[in-house]
């Protein structure tokens, strides 16, 4: 392949413009993507980024353009298909893979589509598949249902797609929301694979930390417009957030010492059979405790005994003074725990219902009046307590929850929980799809209850919020506590380098 | 408008929950009252009070084994075994008069057997929610084995046979009248306000309604889903055996398979009344209009002199027209002209 001169951009837009109804969502907005470079495109939920993807794509028209290049070819109007002909894929977050399949089947689904009805030659298509895979440089089981491999895998499956299609410019959509730590390390080696290879990868990513490290230049948009172009060189993660955000957000350590306030939980020696094992903590009133160490280092299992959805084999806990072994969810809730999920999409909250029924969801009995019937007014009445109280942005409380962005659906989560009265709040990694911004406002909250003396228990693999969120911080590994540390007296990176050295 | 070329598969179902509940009530009651003014015009003796009572006495039979498959349904499920369950319970009735002296059984032996019939209509459904919810076998399936264990076990204690020969003072309970209204529709508008209150009002309720929208969350919010589904199962038996017990005094006999044509017609207006079938979203009211449409649309047909197959065949195409106008695409159109309207 010779690369004319004009071929230096794999993608050029010029003054491109797209309104929804009478909201902006891109307003003359310029991006441009060099030829196999990692590009990313960094933005609050809502600023237009899908936009520009879909614009790209061909999913939406823009009202106006100057220009549209695609690798040095001017076009003036993109059908989804011409887009994927021409070498542009993207990667949602949902992936959109067919999971009863296989992996080889998913890698060549669009060979196996077409208009003409013919027989689908099996082992050609596996061979494709694998050698797809092989330029990877990561080995799949190519006859497994994809159901059976991690989001991980998943990701390169879909990635292994868009190569199959002969990409050359990919957009991948929050790629990292889903994953740990080691599996984001070894996808961002195949993103810079690919890159190596001439592919162009544009990333989309709420987690400043790795945008800094995977990409050379960022574009940020903010409410429809372009802030700005920045090479990733020099760049912090500090100032990346002001620009997108447009104001800035403080991020440092904050700890303080409560030896005097009381002690809320305590668990001595908890173990569960292949899980985690002798595990001792203490959590006082006021307090936020950090937990944080690798996924799968027994984390989420931990938090599953102290909500009394498992049973611990060994050791013991206590709440407020009193012996603590919870038989069910329920049990550990009427006692004064709660448990922000991880997984807010399918476990969190219940997407296809209400706002208003999603806040009060757990605390019915305090609705109902005597003869055993809800009381509108009061479930209205707590509604609108909780939401204003957290500052949830929504339309109506009678809109699913599904409308609402990613930080106002966990104000909810934790307007939920709060409606509950709990005396220890888990907050298992409480910002997974949540933007800047929003973090900012979630985990001000979360101070201001410590402040209140609600106990807290700060789940999460990003090192830089148990750091600046947390008075005090436990490092789990392998489903022991290994280590504790005051965030005063520790560095991001020295911890960075303990959890994943 | 020739752009309609994607033709709404099970979107159209899905669409349903975003209509809000009073507009799904609206859209319900201007057919109803365009079909009522059509059959007026078209048969003198539709309005007659003949007419509407005989459509009175026959609507609550469905209503119930109806309501009977929507609380399932909310719930995430469907309960297969409606017509079986109440089958089994009428058959626990006649029973029961059986021993009583048939004919002669007095009021005591009715409510006896009542008692006792809707102590099997819950067993029935208990049973399935058990499975359901512990098991956490599809209910699709459960509820299928439940129907044909429950068919077989009737056929096989009645030989494929009737039963009957029933005290007269059943005979009111399925044909009588107070005041004009026919007892069957008493019985079932009680029955529909009960339900109601119990869905939409009750942290049962309420429960219901989140473990059909997603089981797994709804355990993390802290409901106690699987106790919920045991009971709305069990609940879905007891209006079984009632419609059993109805459905007895209506015939004056007892067969099992009896009302078996009227399985899928519930699920049919259990979504005709804008029940989510993937649960989690519905209301009772639409339904009791939808049933009253179904019910119009056949009386009114048999009025004009239609056959009763063909009234069958009409609420199949009605049901297959309220999907594609309910479908978002022709929403999306309706709303472009009343936009131009305005």
């Amino acid at each position: 392949m010779t690369t004319a001169p004009a071929e230096r951009f794999a993608l050029r837009l010029h003054k491109v413009s797209k309104a929804f109804g009478g909201v902006q969502a891109l307003n003359k907005i310029d991006f441009e993507v060099r030829a196999g470079e990692v590009h990313c495109l960094a933005g609050e939920n809502g600023c237009g980024k899908s936009t520009l993807i879909k614009v790209v794509t061909g999913v939406h028209q823009p009202e106006s353009a100057d220009l549209i290049e695609l690798f040095g070819a001017r076009v003036d109007r993109i059908t989804p298909v011409q887009a994927r002909q021409r070498g542009v894929s993207v990667i949602w977050q949902d992936l959109a893979l067919f999971p009863h399949m296989s992996v080889a089947e998913n890698i060549a689904f669009d060979d196996l589509v077409g208009l003409r009805p013919r027989s689908v030659r099996y082992r050609e298509m596996s061979a494709r598949a694998g050698e797809v895979l092989e330029r990877l440089g990561v080995s799949l089981p190519l006859t497994a249902p994809l159901n059976d491999l991690s989001i991980a895998q998943r990701q390169v499956v879909a990635i292994a797609r868009a190569l199959m299609n002969d990409a050359k410019l990919i957009f991948m959509d929050e790629p990292t929301a889903s994953l740990t730590q080691s599996e984001t390390d070894r996808l961002l080696d195949i993103v810079r694979k690919l890159s190596a290879d001439g592919v162009a990868v544009v990333f989309v990513s709420h987690r400043l930390a790795e945008v800094l490290e995977i990409a050379e230049r960022v574009t940020v948009v903010r409410d429809g417009n372009l802030v700005g172009v920045y090479p990733t060189e020099g760049m912090t993660q500090a100032r990346l957030g002001e620009l997108m955000t447009g104001h800035l957000i403080e991020n440092k350590v904050d700890a303080r010492d409560l030896p005097d306030a009381p002690v809320v939980f305590e668990a001595r020696g908890l173990s569960r059979h292949g899980e985690f094992e002798d595990v001792s903590l203490t959590i006082r009133a006021g307090e936020v405790l950090g937990l944080t160490g690798l996924i799968g280092a027994g984390r989420t299992e931990l938090a599953h005994v102290m909500m009394g959805m498992r049973r611990a084999d060994a050791g013991s806990m206590t709440l407020e003074g009193s012996a603590f072994r919870p038989g069910s969810i329920r049990e550990a809730i009427a006692k004064g725990m709660a448990y922000v999920s991880e997984d807010r999409l399918s476990l969190g909250l219940l997407q296809k219902q209400s706002i208003a029924d999603n806040t009060v969801i757990s605390v019915l009995r305090q609705l109902t009046t005597a003869s055993g019937l809800i009381s509108d007014r009061r479930k209205a009445d707590l509604v609108r307590h909780w939401i204003r109280e957290l500052g949830v942005k929504i339309g109506a409380p009678e809109d699913a929850i599904s409308t609402l962005s990613g930080g106002n659906q966990q104000k909810v989560v934790l307007a939920k929980w709060l409606a509950t009265e709990p005396r220890l709040l888990i907050l298992d990694s409480p910002t997974v799809g949540v933007d800047v911004g929003a973090r900012a406002g979630i985990f001000r909250i979360v101070r201001a209850l410590a402040e209140q003396g609600l106990a807290i228990l700060l789940i999460s693999d990003e090192v830089t919020e148990v750091m600046h969120h947390s008075d005090r911080i436990l490092h789990m590994a392998d489903g022991r506590i290994v280590q504790a540390y005051d965030p005063r007296t520790v560095s991001v990176p020295q911890l960075e380098e303990r959890i994943y050295a | 408008m020739s752009d309609t070329r994607r033709l709404p598969g099970l979107k159209g179902f899905k669409h349903l929950k975003t209509g809000g509940p009073a507009g799904e009530n609206l859209s319900l009651l201007v057919m109803l009252v365009l079909l009522v003014v059509v059959f007026a015009i078209a048969s003198p003796r539709f309005l007659t009070g003949a007419n509407l009572g005989s459509m009175g006495f026959q609507m609550p039979l469905l209503g119930l084994l109806t309501l009977a498959m929507l609380a399932p349904i909310l719930s995430g499920g469907l309960n297969l075994a409606i017509v079986y369950t109440a089958n089994i319970s009428g058959l626990t009735l006649a029973w029961t008069l059986m021993q009583f002296g048939g004919p002669e059984a007095g009021i005591p032996a009715f409510i006896l057997g009542c008692a006792l019939a809707v102590i099997v209509g819950a067993l029935a459904g208990a049973v399935m929610g058990g499975v359901v919810a512990y098991v956490g076998a599809h209910p699709i399936l459960v509820s299928l084995a439940m129907m044909i264990f429950l068919r077989g076990l009737g056929e096989f204690l009645t030989r494929g046979g009737d039963i009957s020969g029933f005290p007269d003072h059943m005979h009111t309970l399925g044909h009588g009248s107070v005041m004009g209204i026919p007892v069957p529709l008493i019985l079932f508008a009680v029955i529909a306000l009960g339900w109601h209150v119990l869905l939409r009002r009750t942290p049962h309720g309420f429960s219901v309604y989140m473990t059909g929208s997603n089981l797994k969350a709804a355990e993390y919010a802290g409901l106690n889903a699987k106790r919920t589904l045991v009971l709305i199962y069990t609940l879905s038996g007891v209006l079984c055996a009632i419609a059993g017990i109805l459905m007895a005094a209506r015939f004056s006999s007892v067969r099992v398979g009896h009302g078996e044509a009227m399985l899928l017609i519930t699920v049919l207006a259990c979504f005709l009344g804008g029940i989510d079938p993937f649960g989690g979203h519905g209301r009772v009211a639409p339904v009791i209009l939808a049933l009253v449409i179904l019910q119009v649309l056949s009386s009114g047909l048999n009025l004009v002199g239609a056959n009763q197959h063909l009234s069958t065949a009409v609420w199949g195409l009605f049901l297959i027209a309220v999907m594609v106008l309910r479908s978002g695409q022709i929403q999306r159109y309706i709303g472009l002209l009343s936009r131009k309207d305005t």
